[in-house]
C-alpha cells in the first residue's frame, strides 16, 4: 500500500519537473538569445540595429531594417490575399455548405497543412516564380525575374490556408443559433445576416486568428527563402526583391562562425522573431482563450 | 428587393470560387509535383545512396536522406513521448483544482507551438556549442525534439480530455493511486497516441529550418549519433539549388518522394482520428 502511494508521489514529481522543464523552455530560448545577442547589442544599440540598412558583415555594419521590411512586405501581401479568402471559405464552409460536401472539403484543408515547408518552395519556384515572371510581372514592370516579394507573398499565403480557414470556422461555429435565427426571423437574407450578425460576434475570433497568422508567416523560413530573391535591399514595389529574417539566418549559419559578431548578429535576428511571435501568439491565444470561456459560460 | 436578393447571390458565389481556390491549391501544388517530378523518378532515387559525381548529374540516390530523415523524426518522436506523455498527464490528472495554472500551462505549449523552427533551429544550435557537439544526427534530434514537444503535448491532452470524468472517478474511487488512473486513461486514448505520434512525426520529417544547423549533411547513411546525417528536405533545396539540370529534377523527384511520405501519414492521422472520435464512449 505505501509502495504504491510512495511510487504515485514520485512520479508526480518527476512529471512536474517535466512539466516545468518543457514550459521553461520559452524561457530559456529567449535567454539564450538575447544572451547570444549582448555583444552586438552593446556595441550597435537597439535603435541602430533596427533602423540602419547597411548589411556589411564584414566590415562590422548590421543594419537589420531591409530583412525587417522584406518581413514586413512579404506577411502583409500573404495576408492580404489569405484573409479575405479563407474568411470566404471558412463562411462558405460552415453557413452554406451541405453536409456532404463539408465532408470532402475538411480533409484537404488538412492534408494541406501536411505539407512540408520545402515543397511549397519547391512549388513556388516551379509554379509561383514563372507565373510572375511571364504572366503578371509584364504588364506592370520591364523586367522581372519573378523572385520577389510578391513570390514570397503568396506561397506564404497558400501556407497560412489551413491554419486561417480552420481558427475561424471553429470561431463561426460558437456562434448561438439563436442569434442567426433571430435575423433570419426578421427578414434578412443569409448575407446580410452574415454581414451584420455573425462577422460583428465572430471579430475577436477575426482578429486572433489574422494575428496567429501574421506571427506564422514572420516565421517561415525555406519557402521564403526559396522564391523571394534574397537581396539585402528594402524592397519598394511587389516585384522587387526581399529578404525577410528567417532567409537571412538560414542562409548564413555556415559562414557565422568565421566573421566576428556574424554569429551574435544572426542570433539577434533570432531574437528579433522570437519577440515578435511570441507577443503575437499571446495577444491572439489571450483573445481566442476569452472567447472559449464566454462560450463555456 | 432585388438588389438584396443580387448581393446574396453575389456573395455566394465568391465564397464558393474561394472554397475552390483555397482546396485546389492543394491541387495545384500536389499536381505541380508530381507532374515534374514523376519523369525523374526511379529505383534508385529510394535504394542507392549517392554516388561518386551525384552532383553533377551522375547515378546514385538519396537513400542517405531518406534515412537520415526516418532517423531524425522517428528520434525527436520517441524522446518527444517520453516527456509529453508524464506532462500531458500531469496537466490533466496531478493539477485538479488548478484550473487557472494548468490553462496557464497550456497556453505556453500553444505559444510554444507557434515559436517557428528556424528558432528552435537557432536555439538547438546554441546548444549543442554550449555542450561541444558538433553537427550531427544527435544535434538534429535535440533540436527536432524541441520542436515536436509542443505538437505532441497538445495532441495528448486534446485526447486525455475526451476521456469521460466518471472513468477517472470510478477508478479512482476504487482506490486506484493518480498513477494508476494514468494507466487506465492512458489504455482508454491509445488510437490517440497514435494520431499524437503520426502528427509528430509528419511535422519533424518535413522540417527543415530546425535541422539546417543541427544534423549536418553527408553523402553515407550515420552509423552512430555522433555522425552528421543528410535528411530529404534539405537534400530537396540542395538539389534544386544545383545548375546542372539532372541534379534539379533529381530535386523534384526528392521532393515528389517526400510528399508521398507526408501525404501517407496525414492521411493515416486523419482515419485515426475519425475512428477515434466513432469510438468514443
Amino acid at each position: 500500500m505505501n509502495f504504491r502511494l510512495l511510487k504515485d508521489k514520485i512520479l508526480s514529481k518527476l512529471m512536474l519537473v517535466f512539466t516545468l522543464a518543457s514550459v521553461s523552455l520559452l524561457l530559456v530560448i529567449g535567454i539564450g538569445l538575447y544572451y547570444k545577442s549582448i555583444p552586438i547589442i552593446q556595441r550597435l544599440g537597439w535603435t541602430e540595429l533596427i533602423t540602419t540598412s547597411v548589411w556589411k558583415p564584414l566590415k562590422g555594419l548590421f543594419g537589420f531594417f531591409p530583412f525587417i521590411m522584406g518581413t514586413l512586405w512579404v506577411t502583409a501581401i500573404a495576408i492580404i490575399i489569405a484573409l479575405p479568402l479563407c474568411l470566404l471559405t471558412a463562411l462558405y464552409i460552415v453557413e452554406y455548405a451541405p453536409a456532404r460536401i463539408k465532408r470532402i472539403l475538411t480533409p484537404f484543408v488538412n492534408l494541406l497543412s501536411g505539407i512540408p515547408p520545402v515543397i511549397f518552395g519547391v512549388w513556388g519556384v516551379l509554379f509561383i516564380i514563372p507565373l510572375i515572371q511571364v504572366h503578371i510581372a509584364p504588364h506592370f514592370v520591364e523586367f522581372s525575374t519573378g523572385y520577389s516579394v510578391l513570390a514570397g507573398g503568396i506561397v506564404l499565403a497558400v501556407m497560412i490556408f489551413p491554419l486561417i480557414v480552420s481558427i475561424i470556422s471553429e470561431v463561426l461555429r460558437t456562434i448561438p443559433q439563436e442569434l442567426k435565427d433571430a435575423s433570419l426571423a426578421l427578414g434578412a437574407t443569409k448575407w446580410e445576416t452574415i454581414k451584420k450578425v455573425i462577422l460583428r460576434k465572430a471579430l475577436p475570433g477575426i482578429v486572433a486568428a489574422t494575428v496567429l497568422a501574421i506571427s506564422r508567416a514572420f516565421g517561415e523560413t525555406i519557402a521564403v527563402l526559396m522564391v523571394c530573391g534574397n537581396n539585402a535591399i528594402v524592397p519598394h514595389s511587389v516585384f522587387d526583391t526581399g529578404y525577410p529574417l528567417p532567409a537571412l539566418i538560414a542562409n548564413n549559419y555556415g559562414e557565422m562562425l568565421s566573421i566576428p559578431s556574424y554569429d551574435s548578429a544572426l542570433m539577434f535576428a533570432a531574437l528579433l522573431l522570437f519577440i515578435i511571435i511570441l507577443l503575437f501568439n499571446i495577444i491572439s491565444r489571450v483573445i481566442l482563450a476569452r472567447l472559449e470561456r464566454r462560450l463555456a459560460a | 428587393m432585388r438588389k438584396r436578393k443580387f448581393e446574396e447571390l453575389f456573395f455566394r458565389v465568391l465564397m464558393i470560387l474561394a472554397t475552390i481556390i483555397v482546396s485546389g491549391s492543394f491541387f495545384l501544388i500536389v499536381g505541380t509535383i508530381f507532374f515534374k517530378g514523376l519523369p525523374y523518378m526511379n529505383w534508385d532515387m529510394i535504394t542507392k545512396t549517392p554516388g561518386g559525381g551525384f552532383y553533377i548529374g551522375k547515378e546514385g540516390g538519396i537513400l542517405n536522406a531518406i534515412i537520415g530523415s526516418f532517423y531524425v523524426a522517428g528520434g525527436a518522436t520517441v524522446l518527444g513521448l517520453i516527456i509529453s506523455i508524464p506532462v500531458a498527464i500531469f496537466i490533466n490528472l496531478y493539477m485538479d483544482g488548478k484550473r487557472l495554472l494548468s490553462n496557464t500551462i497550456r497556453m505556453a505549449f500553444d505559444v510554444l507551438f507557434g515559436i517557428p523552427s528556424i528558432v528552435y533551429g537557432a536555439f538547438g544550435f546554441l546548444i549543442m556549442v554550449y555542450f561541444g557537439i558538433r553537427a550531427s544526427l544527435l544535434g538534429g534530434i535535440i533540436a527536432v525534439t524541441l520542436l515536436v514537444i509542443p505538437i505532441l503535448v497538445r495532441t495528448l491532452d486534446e485526447v486525455i480530455r475526451t476521456v469521460p470524468f466518471e472513468l477517472r472517478d470510478a477508478t479512482l474511487s476504487l482506490g486506484a493511486t493518480r498513477l494508476e488512473t494514468a494507466k487506465v486513461v492512458l489504455r482508454q486514448i491509445r488510437p490517440g497516441i497514435f494520431t499524437a505520434i503520426l502528427l509528430s512525426f509528419g511535422r519533424a520529417i518535413g522540417d527543415v529550418a530546425s535541422v539546417l544547423f543541427t544534423a549536418g549533411f553527408s553523402d553515407n547513411i550515420p552509423t552512430s549519433l555522433h555522425e552528421p546525417a543528410a535528411t530529404l528536405p534539405l537534400a530537396i533545396f540542395f538539389q534544386l539549388g544545383s545548375p546542372v539540370e539532372e541534379v534539379q529534377g533529381r530535386g523534384y523527384a526528392s521532393a515528389l518522394i517526400l510528399t508521398i511520405i507526408v501525404l501517407i501519414i496525414t492521411v493515416l492521422a486523419d482515419i485515426l482520428i475519425k475512428k477515434f472520435s466513432k469510438h468514443k464512449i
